[in-house]
Formats: C-alpha cells, sequence, structure tokens
C-alpha cells in the first residue's frame, strides 16, 4: 500500500497555525519557498495561491508578478522529513512494517492484513479517515508491488485497488512514465524519444498483441539503457520491479522508544532520603539501558508523579554524552531541593529524551583494581606487556640431574605437570644458582680430594667444613663423549658463607688435562 | 621471682610488643632486608620471614596457602647473587612461585608495584642490587603504601647496597653466620643460620638476634645445644621397599 501526502508541508505550516484549510493564515495566497543561487524559489503553495497562478519550481519573483499579494514563508524540509518517519511508524497500524518514501510518501506492506480491516477497500478507507481526522490529506493505493502502488497513488485514480488476479501491465498501461519513478533526466529523455506511457514503453500499446513488436522495443531500450545500473534512470529496470519481476529491496523503518526506566512505589514517598534511593536505583537501571544500546545521555528527563495526578518534573542537559550514574545522581541532587511532595510521590520515571551513540569504556578499570586488587591474570598480563613474556615465568622441576637441565622455566599459568613437584634428587639444593659457573682457583690437598681454600671474584675464602662429593655424571645420551662428570661439595667458610662448588672432571679420565673448578649455587 | 630467669622473658613480659621474635602475629607490609651479594642470607632471611608471617598469620588468611608468591629479581641482582633454583626452594613454596627477571630497577619496581596490587599473591619478594637511582625514599613510599592499602606483605632484599632513605617499616642488615653442626656428621655444613640485625623498626626496638631455618620455621639460635635436639637431617625419609640385602637373604 502507497500513502502520499502530497500536500505535506503545506499541511505541515497549516496545522503550524492551527487552522482549518481555507481558514485563518491559509486563506491567504501563500507558498513555501526555499532560498537558491537564483533567488527564492516555490517549493509548494496553498490552495490560494496556486489559484493565484503560483506553481512549485517558480521563482518567487514570477509568482508575485502574477499575484502581488503571494505571502511568502520558507519551506522546512528536514521538519517535513521528521514528521514523515514518524507518519511512517505511526502507519505501522496498518501493517507489520513500513518505508519512507520522500518526499511526501509512505510505504506500508498490507500483505494478508487487509482482511483485518474488512477489505482493501475498507482498509484505504480508514486510511484516508485517519489521516484526514490528523489533518494531512493522502492518496493511497494498494497493488501487490511497491512500484505499483506508488504509481496509482501518484498517477492513478484515488483509491485504486489492484489485486493479485489483476494483469498489472494492462492496468497500468495508461499511465504516464512518471509514474516509473524515474530521474528528471531520463524522463526527458523518454519524452524526447516519445515515449508517454508505461505501454510504450513495455511495447503493448494499443490493443493488438504483438510480441516480436514488444521483443523489439524493449531490446531497442536495453540497448539504450545498457549503462545505467540504478533503477532511478533505467526505465526498464523499473518496469520490471513495477511488475514484480525483479525484487525491489525497501529499508523498513523501525521504532527506537526512548530509553527510559520507572519505579512504581508501593508506598507514596514524602521524604528525601528514600527518593534519593530511588533516584540510585533509577540511575543504576539507565546505566544499564544505555550501556546496552551502546548510547550515552545529554539530556534526562525526570518525572514524578504525586498522588494528587500532578507531575513534577526536573530536567538536566548534559554538556557531553554519558551513562555516569554517580555523575546523574549528583546533578539531580542539586534540582530536587525545591521538590513539594505533597501527599507523596507514587511513581518516578526517568528518562533520556536525547541520546548519542557512546562507545563501551572501561572507566573504572583502574578504579576497581584500586579497591579490590587485580586478579592474578590481569596482574600478568601488565608485568608481560612492559616486560616481555620471557620475563615472568614459573620454574618447574624436570627429571634430570644436571642442576641447569633440573629446572625449566615456563609461562606462569600453564599447567604444571604433576610429575614436576618432587625433584629428582634428594640432597639438599642451593636457593640460588648462577646462570653459568663461575670458576674458581682452589688449593686442594689433593687433585681428587676436597678443597681447602678458595678465590671467588678476588677474595678468599677458608673451607671450614665440607660434605660431598656427590658425582653427577653426563647424560651421555644428550651430551659429546667428551662432556666430563661434576663432583659437587657443599661447603662452608669460616664466616658461615655456603657454596655449592664443583670440579669438573677427575684427572687422569681421558677427558681432558687437570679438572678444573667452579661456583655454581649459593645456599641461604 | 627467680633471679635466674632470663632477661629476655623478662623484658617480654613488661613490654609485649618492643622486642622482636619470631612468630610475631603481624609483620609489617614492607620490610627491607641488606645482604651482602656473594651469598643467599638475604633471599634465604626473607624466605624465612615470608614463611614465618605465613604460619603466624591470623586465621581470616586460609587460603593464603594457596595463593602465589611472587619473586622479582633485577638482571643485577641475578648477574651477581644468582638465579632462584628451584630445587633449593621448601616445596610448598616452589609450586607457586612466579619469577619475574626485570632488566632494569624501574622494571623491577614495576613489578613490585603491580604484585603489591594483585589479590592473588601471598607475597611478594624483590632483589634489588646496589643503590639504583630510581629506588629513591618517594619510590619506596610508594611501594609502602601500596602493599599497606592491599595487605600484600613485600620483603626487598638489598644485594650490597648502602642503607639510604626509606620508608620500609622494618630494615634488616643480614649476614651469613656459622651454621650448627649436623648431628651426623658435624663436618658437614648445617642448617641455613644468620645473623640478623634489626636496626629500623617502627614497632620493636633494634637488636640483633642469631637466626635459623630449623626445617620451615624460623627459629632463634640462643646458643649451641650440641645433642639437645635430634637432628634427623636426611635421614627423616621413609625407606621404600625392601633393601638389597634383605632381598638377598630371602
Amino acid at each position: 500500500m502507497a500513502i502520499w501526502l502530497a500536500r505535506l508541508s503545506v499541511d505541515r505550516w497549516r496545522l503550524s497555525h492551527g487552522c482549518e484549510p481555507g481558514e485563518g493564515p491559509d486563506a491567504a495566497p501563500t507558498a513555501l519557498i526555499e532560498e537558491t543561487a537564483h533567488g527564492p524559489r516555490i517549493t509548494a503553495a496553498n490552495r490560494a495561491g496556486l489559484a493565484a497562478g503560483a506553481r512549485p519550481g517558480m521563482l518567487l519573483a514570477d509568482a508575485r508578478a502574477l499575484c502581488p499579494g503571494l505571502c511568502a514563508v520558507p519551506c522546512d524540509p528536514a521538519g517535513d522529513l521528521a514528521t514523515l518517519e514518524k507518519l511512517s511508524l505511526w502507519a505501522q497500524r496498518w501493517g507489520p512494517w513500513s518505508a519512507l518514501d520522500p518526499p511526501g510518501g509512505v510505504l506500508v506492506d498490507v500483505t494478508g492484513v487487509a482482511h483485518l480491516w474488512g477489505g482493501e477497500a475498507a482498509l484505504l478507507a480508514d486510511v484516508a479517515r485517519a489521516l484526514a481526522g490528523r489533518g494531512f490529506g493522502a492518496r493511497t493505493a494498494l497493488a501487490p508491488t511497491a512500484g505499483a502502488a506508488w504509481a496509482l497513488a501518484h498517477h492513478g485514480p484515488p483509491g485504486a485497488i489492484l489485486t493479485p488476479h489483476d494483469d498489472l501491465l494492462r492496468s497500468l498501461a495508461d499511465l504516464s512514465v512518471a509514474a516509473l519513478r524515474l530521474d528528471e533526466g531520463v524522463l526527458a529523455v523518454l519524452r524526447r524519444l516519445g515515449i508517454k506511457r508505461v505501454g510504450d514503453l513495455a511495447g503493448v500499446s494499443g490493443a493488438h498483441e504483438d510480441p516480436a513488436n514488444a521483443a523489439a522495443a524493449r531490446d531497442a531500450l536495453a540497448r539504450r539503457f545498457r549503462n545505467h545500473r540504478s533503477p532511478a534512470a533505467n526505465p526498464l529496470l523499473r518496469l520490471d520491479q513495477l511488475l514484480g519481476r525483479v525484487p525491489e529491496p525497501l529499508l523498513p523503518v523501525s521504532a527506537r522508544p526512548l530509553p527510559m526506566v520507572t519505579r512504581r512505589l508501593l508506598e507514596p514517598l514524602r521524604h528525601r532520603a528514600p527518593l534519593d534511593r530511588v533516584i540510585a536505583d533509577l540511575a543504576q537501571d539507565m546505566m544499564r539501558t544505555l550501556e546496552a544500546r551502546r548510547q550515552g545521555a545529554r539530556r534526562l528527563e525526570l518525572a514524578l508523579w504525586r498522588v494528587d495526578g500532578e507531575v513534577l518534573w526536573r530536567r538536566i542537559e548534559l554538556a557531553a554524552a554519558t551513562r555516569d550514574s554517580d555523575h546523574m545522581i549528583r546533578l539531580f541532587a542539586a534540582r530536587l531541593d525545591t521538590l513539594e511532595a505533597g501527599f507523596g510521590i507514587e511513581t518516578v520515571q526517568l528518562r533520556a529524551s536525547w541520546t548519542e551513540p557512546l562507545a563501551a569504556l572501561q572507566a573504572d578499570l583502574d578504579a576497581a583494581a584500586e579497591h579490590h586488587g587485580t586478579a592474578l591474570a590481569g596482574c600478568i598480563d601488565r608485568l608481560s606487556v612492559r616486560l616481555g613474556a620471557e620475563a615472568v615465568t614459573r620454574p618447574v622441576l624436570r627429571a634430570s640431574h644436571i642442576p641447569e637441565r633440573a629446572q625449566a622455566w615456563q609461562p606462569p599459568l600453564d599447567p604444571v605437570h604433576a610429575a614436576s613437584h618432587q625433584p629428582a634428587c634428594h640432597a639438599p639444593r642451593p636457593l640460588k644458582l648462577l646462570d653459568s659457573p663461575e670458576p674458581i682457583a682452589v688449593l686442594h690437598a689433593s687433585p681428587d680430594g676436597v678443597p681447602q681454600r678458595f678465590r671467588w671474584r678476588g677474595t678468599v675464602c677458608e673451607v671450614a667444613r665440607v660434605e660431598g662429593p656427590e658425582r653427577i655424571a653426563p647424560e651421555w645420551w644428550r651430551e659429546r663423549s667428551t662432556a666430563r662428570l661434576r663432583d659437587y661439595y657443599r661447603i662452608e667458610d669460616g664466616a658461615g658463607r655456603r657454596y655449592w662448588v664443583y670440579r669438573q672432571g677427575i684427572a687422569g679420565d681421558g677427558r681432558g688435562g687437570l679438572p678444573e673448578w667452579f661456583l655454581h649455587g649459593l645456599y641461604a | 621471682m627467680s633471679p635466674a630467669l632470663p632477661f629476655a622473658r623478662v623484658l617480654a613480659r613488661a613490654l609485649p610488643e618492643s622486642r622482636w621474635r619470631p612468630g610475631l602475629p603481624a609483620p609489617p607490609f614492607h620490610s627491607e632486608i641488606f645482604a651482602p651479594a656473594a651469598e643467599a642470607s638475604g633471599a634465604g632471611l626473607a624466605l624465612a620471614l615470608a614463611r614465618d608471617a605465613l604460619t603466624s598469620a591470623p586465621q581470616g588468611e586460609a587460603d593464603a596457602g594457596l595463593r602465589h608468591v611472587l619473586w622479582v629479581q633485577e638482571r643485577a641482582a641475578i648477574r651477581r647473587g644468582g638465579r632462584l633454583c628451584a630445587a633449593g626452594l621448601p616445596p610448598d613454596i616452589r609450586h607457586r612461585l612466579i619469577h619475574v627477571a626485570a632488566a632494569t630497577p624501574e622494571d623491577a619496581l614495576f613489578a613490585l608495584e603491580e604484585g603489591l596490587r594483585c589479590r592473588d599473591f601471598v607475597c611478594v619478594i624483590g632483589e634489588i642490587a646496589g643503590n639504583p637511582q630510581a629506588l629513591s625514599f618517594t619510590a619506596s613510599r610508594r611501594l609502602t603504601l601500596t602493599a599497606e592499602r592491599h595487605g600484600v606483605r613485600l620483603w626487598l632484599v638489598r644485594l650490597d647496597a648502602r642503607p639510604d632513605l626509606s620508608s620500609a617499616r622494618m630494615r634488616w642488615q643480614v649476614a651469613a653466620a656459622p651454621s650448627p653442626p649436623p648431628r651426623w656428621n658435624p663436618a658437614a655444613p648445617g642448617t641455613a643460620s644468620w645473623h640478623a640485625e634489626l636496626f629500623r623498626a617502627r614497632a620493636h626496638a633494634p637488636g640483633e638476634w642469631m637466626l635459623s631455618d630449623d626445617n620451615g620455621t624460623l627459629r632463634l639460635r640462643r646458643d649451641p645445644e650440641p645433642a639437645a635436639t635430634p637432628d634427623h637431617g636426611d635421614l627423616a625419609r621413609p625407606t621404600v621397599g625392601r633393601s638389597l640385602a634383605a632381598v638377598a637373604r630371602m
């Protein structure tokens, strides 16, 4: 179903003055004008103006020449479009969805709903009655396709109805080619070609049927408009859309209700403290509502229904879109001091009548961490990001007797293998291991004996107590055949410092010269 | 009143909190331990104090045994004092330790502060070598405030460092001490012992102690008591299966 509000802007202007057609300001010839490069141009005129000779598209100066008393009023295309949006939402009372058809048109899908209104004719009568009740003059038409309905609404008889059983092409053949929703330039081309009616375009003019003639006409037009991809520039495409041979997707309008939260109270509130509590709850709800829609409020309206039916309004406007509930509460708290509760407030409603998109922000990330501390994963993420992933590790034990191989460093949150809880050997190990064993100069009683004294990092340590050796053989399946064994000694010097030193190899093992000594670890 | 009563007990009764002893219920949240880098006494005492604080914690921190321990080592500290060895750690710490190797003192301070902020860490131990510019009084105050706000304890080991300005609530100077000889092998090194000096503390009087880590608990070592307590040492391990000799006899 197509609804065409042919005089939408004029009707709006008249309704803004609150007068009936032909009365008050509407009685004088008036034209709605827009400013163009060549001066003010008329976009629409009321009945008296049309009668006086003003036509849409005419320059105001020309119209003044015809009718010196013509009133000029600036037009309001944005307001017209907003009105049309509201009307198209309102038109969903007749069908499940509706689409905008600017300027001044609404398309409603009424497939299978006509019987609810008592038939197609009764449906169109209801539309006309409802629109007339709102003060708009409208032309309506009902057809199987949107294009056909539009053509009938704009160029057909009023209240035209086509059913799927009718032959669309035959019924619409007499309409002007302007009924195909084409651009001005294309219409001019068609006029020059001598194609005036839809029937001419389809090659079905006259009473006789000639398929060969129709196909030839179509081929010629297809060649002529082969580079025109847009439906509005290609009459054949429009014709096919009108006949339903190709689909014509329409963009339906859908309502977005205002973010609105309400609390109905069990007992009327007469005191400020419980009201503050209710408003805090409402602000929290509003924050969640806005968050779900990814919007922030620019204007908030608080309505308080009193028991005696009075409604108290408090309105705040915000400098930037926000959904911070604490901010809302603070702002409203300053505005509630002058509230007259009377016999009590029974309903409180908060709505955001102006919202703007506001992306989701982690605003309180640091604040939450400040209060409750971070979780382990978050902490490790922060550390890894700054220090590098390899800097944050967890030591795990491995099945090896070589001290360097006996532990591995793995990412801290990876699962630990259960077998790695027990060390491979039970001899006491130092608390610290040097990354690379440092060579020490050792004085010993015999080449294979215990050390007596050694020099490490420039200081001489007298060995007081020794335990060892603990012999660790090289892992022959991994290392070269020349790898030497290690004899580890736990050493405590005179001051109580405890070291873990080893001698690499034994004299005469055939894998090198005299064995060397290394300091490998520090005991606690 | 017997005149033979030890002086320490009299003092402890008169001023119950003024003299530090192991096992006090609420150790401060930020302590510093100055130690030479050529020995692991600083890390050992830090670990012992941390475990002492864990075992003497009030019952409210029931999940303290499950939370992780963060150990932050600066690169210079690793170079001078060595990296942590998992096999040398006590078994109750080993499986829940997270190690951070920081390249600079700034990174180490950042890691310490982030660790103090994390509710999943039961304590944080840090090792920083020398007196870096980054570890100023402001930085230590930051660490103290963060630790006290989030209730995570920090032991900061300062290797080869001068005791400069710091806001740590307890400051220790520690050095290795000769260990008590083990009962079964007097020639071998014994359990870890330290000579610890508490030179600044907010709640306690300064003092010096000989401390030793006795099988996981921190103890005062007043005087050597040879053979007073059986030293099981490594012999405490249970025997599994039969010995070869027993098998051969069968």
